[in-house]
């Protein structure tokens, strides 16, 4: 609030983007060869690595095994130099366990973890540029993860951080525009039924523009999908001409 | 300690009766249980039952050095916590899971919506502020406790009182609460968390759950607003997956109940403060006698008792006829009693077998009234051969023998030792 313009009367928000704008995505998959599963996704100037190991044996407490699923285990952690200020304490703090525990949530309504009983999936995310959207761009890039690890999910998983100002949703929030007292909602999204897996909400939002922000943000969710869509076929395409399909 | 593990016939009592609209406490869909709030003596600390969930919240201050990034706003501190009192779950060990759910959740719900003015917290700008410390405790959990901990933080918020400053350049007095009367602090607004469970996949919706249906839900949504319509947050948890009409839907029965429970609270707070200007005393010491806070007193339900008798008469004519009564026991030889008769054995084994062994019973338990299974077929006299051991000697006594052996005391297990021990009687 300190003179910043989140949106200009043009409609330009503090880099340039229009209101409905994403950032620019890029993403690859298979970037680690030790991991079932990997990949590395760039939302702008928010840089996130995602592996995933499993499914396999359920390794530490036996007693927490499900006998008709999988458990799946998320842990979430932000690199020291990720933010501004060295962060002290990268992991085990209560936003880093809130996070794991939210992306655990995401990822059991989304993977089909009936087809194997009494296993763990591990999904591990690491922040490593954080310029806002944190949740979301962890959870797009698990997912070309889970994907890159050939586990079945019903749908890809798209995220998206959606802001209000001025009566107007903007879209793929950056750092600025998150701590500019701008109430910002969370959606993590099933494209293809239109499910929302997780929906997370801070600041003040009078009650009748919920309905606009869940639409804009469902609608930049769906964008997400399209890019990470085009990811996927990508590197399938890479990777079967370098096995001489 | 675990806890008990829920029993899938009451898991599914539980679906179904949901499935029928039907709760275990003949609430509503959209109904809060019973809500009561009362205060202790010192101000900032409330007590609040949520039907039988209960906690406790408890507000204290202290001048500290701001943070870095702010220095001109005070510091606030939410902690949950989640003892062994309050469920045989909970262990003393935090960070389980719910402990971070409650404790996350509150500071959302709180501290991101800004309900407290912090640059009022400000008194000496980079050097000293206040650092307000909320507490609360779990008494006893019967399911919601985040709506419960909402609730307390913000009453103990506004009952607060503060003590006053005063600033002399870079001197700073604080006043005890007999020099100048303490002051409250400065709320903007209050958000109250209500709380959705879904099940069956989110095909069915209930308020406030209580703990055996938050056993078997699939999922939680938490809404967090004030009376203006206000949404302070959002958080929805479990493996659900919610539609975006299910969400508005949720909005709109939130914004509903959070007026009827901004308004309970700001009745208590001025029925505390009545008391308290009346110069009645108040808190803990004055509850107890009147066990306001220290028993969990089902209160009395009122039934209706005019018309019993006429009401009874008629229920009972209407029934079916009492049950044919058991006839006596018939003594067919002393010592025996037989009451009724009983069913065909449909073991298969053979008749000869069991007549022997319940000769020996009912010579055995001689006092006693023995139920015979089935009327003896082999005529008395008959040898028969049970095993081919030749040290058992199986001997049919007559039932006519009206002798009665002595040692009936002890119970023995062979058929032979007992055999032996009557052959010696006689």
């Amino acid at each position: 609030m300190a003179g910043l313009e989140l949106l200009s009367d043009q409609g330009y928000r503090l880099d340039g983007r229009k209101a409905t704008e994403l950032r620019k995505l890029q993403a690859r998959m298979g970037v680690f060869t030790q991991a079932d599963g990997s990949a590395y996704l760039e939302q702008g100037n928010t840089k996130a690595l995602a592996v995933v190991y499993g499914p396999h044996e359920m390794r530490g407490s036996r007693s927490r095994t499900l006998h008709d699923r999988a458990v799946i285990n998320c842990q979430y952690s932000m690199a020291t130099f990720s933010t501004a200020e060295r962060k002290r304490r990268p992991h085990g703090d209560r936003k880093s366990t809130e996070m794991s525990l939210h992306l655990k949530q995401t990822f059991e309504a989304a993977v089909m973890t009936q087809l194997y009983p009494r296993s763990q999936i591990d999904i591990y995310v690491k922040i490593l540029q954080s310029d806002g959207g944190n949740y979301s761009v962890c959870v797009n890039a698990a997912t070309l993860a889970v994907i890159d690890a050939g586990i079945p999910m019903r749908d890809y998983v798209c995220a998206c951080t959606v802001g209000f100002v001025d009566e107007t949703p903007l879209a793929d929030l950056c750092y600025a525009e998150e701590n500019g007292g701008v109430s910002s909602l969370a959606l993590a999204l099933l494209p293809r039924g239109g499910q929302i897996a997780l929906l997370q909400m801070d600041a003040r939002l009078h009650q009748d523009h919920l309905e606009t922000l869940i639409e804009a943000a469902m609608t930049a969710c769906k964008g997400v999908s399209k890019v990470l869509d085009e990811v996927v076929r990508q590197h399938l395409q890479e990777a079967s001409v370098l096995t001489g399909e | 300690m675990k806890d008990t593990p829920l029993s899938n016939c009451e898991r599914d009592f539980l679906l179904k009766a949901i499935e029928e609209k039907k709760r275990l406490d003949g609430r509503q869909t959209y109904d809060y249980r019973k809500i009561k709030i009362s205060f202790g003596t010192d101000y900032g600390c409330c007590f609040v039952d949520l039907g039988q969930t209960r906690v406790m919240a408890q507000v204290s201050c202290e001048l500290v050095a701001p943070k870095e990034n702010r220095p001109n706003e005070g510091i606030m501190f939410f902690n949950i916590e989640l003892s062994p009192m309050a469920s045989p779950g909970f262990e003393q060990g935090r960070q389980s899971e719910l402990s971070v759910k409650l404790n996350r959740q509150l500071e959302r719900c709180l501290r991101n919506s800004k309900c407290i003015d912090t640059e009022s917290l400000c008194v000496v700008s980079g050097e000293k502020v206040w650092q307000i410390r909320v507490d609360v405790h779990t008494l006893n959990n019967d399911g919601n406790l985040m709506d419960a901990a909402s609730i307390a933080a913000i009453t103990a918020l506004c009952h607060f009182r503060r003590p006053d400053v005063s600033t002399q350049g870079q001197e700073v007095t604080v006043y005890s609460p007999e020099e100048r009367d303490p002051i409250p602090l400065s709320i903007y607004h209050m958000p109250i968390s209500v709380s959705f469970a879904f099940f069956q996949q989110g095909t069915y919706l209930l308020v406030d759950p209580c703990e055996r249906e938050e056993r078997v839900m699939d999922g939680l949504l938490v809404i967090a607003m004030n009376k203006h319509r206000e949404i302070c947050s959002i958080q929805s948890s479990g493996g659900i997956m919610l539609l975006k009409e299910q969400v508005m839907r949720c909005s709109k029965i939130a914004g509903v109940k959070v007026s009827e429970i901004t308004e309970l609270i700001s009745e208590a707070l001025l029925n505390d403060r009545k008391a308290r200007k009346a110069g009645g005393k108040c808190g803990f010491a004055e509850s107890m006698p009147q066990e306001r806070i220290t028993a969990l007193k089902k209160d009395e339900t009122p039934v209706e008792m005019t018309d019993v008798t006429e009401t009874a008469n008629g229920i009972i004519q209407k029934g079916e006829a009492a049950p044919q009564t058991v006839p006596s026991p018939v003594v067919p030889v002393p010592g025996v009693g037989q009451v009724g008769q009983g069913l065909q054995n449909s073991w298969g084994l053979e008749d000869d077998d069991e007549d022997d062994y319940e000769e020996e019973k009912n010579d055995n338990s001689g006092d006693e009234q023995v139920e015979e299974v089935t009327k003896m077929d082999v005529g008395e006299g008959d040898v028969v051969e049970i095993s081919d051991s030749e040290e058992e000697e199986v001997v049919i006594l007559n039932p006519e023998v009206p002798e009665k052996p002595k040692n009936t005391g002890s119970k023995s297990y062979q058929k032979g030792a007992a055999a032996s021990k009557k052959r010696q009687k006689k």
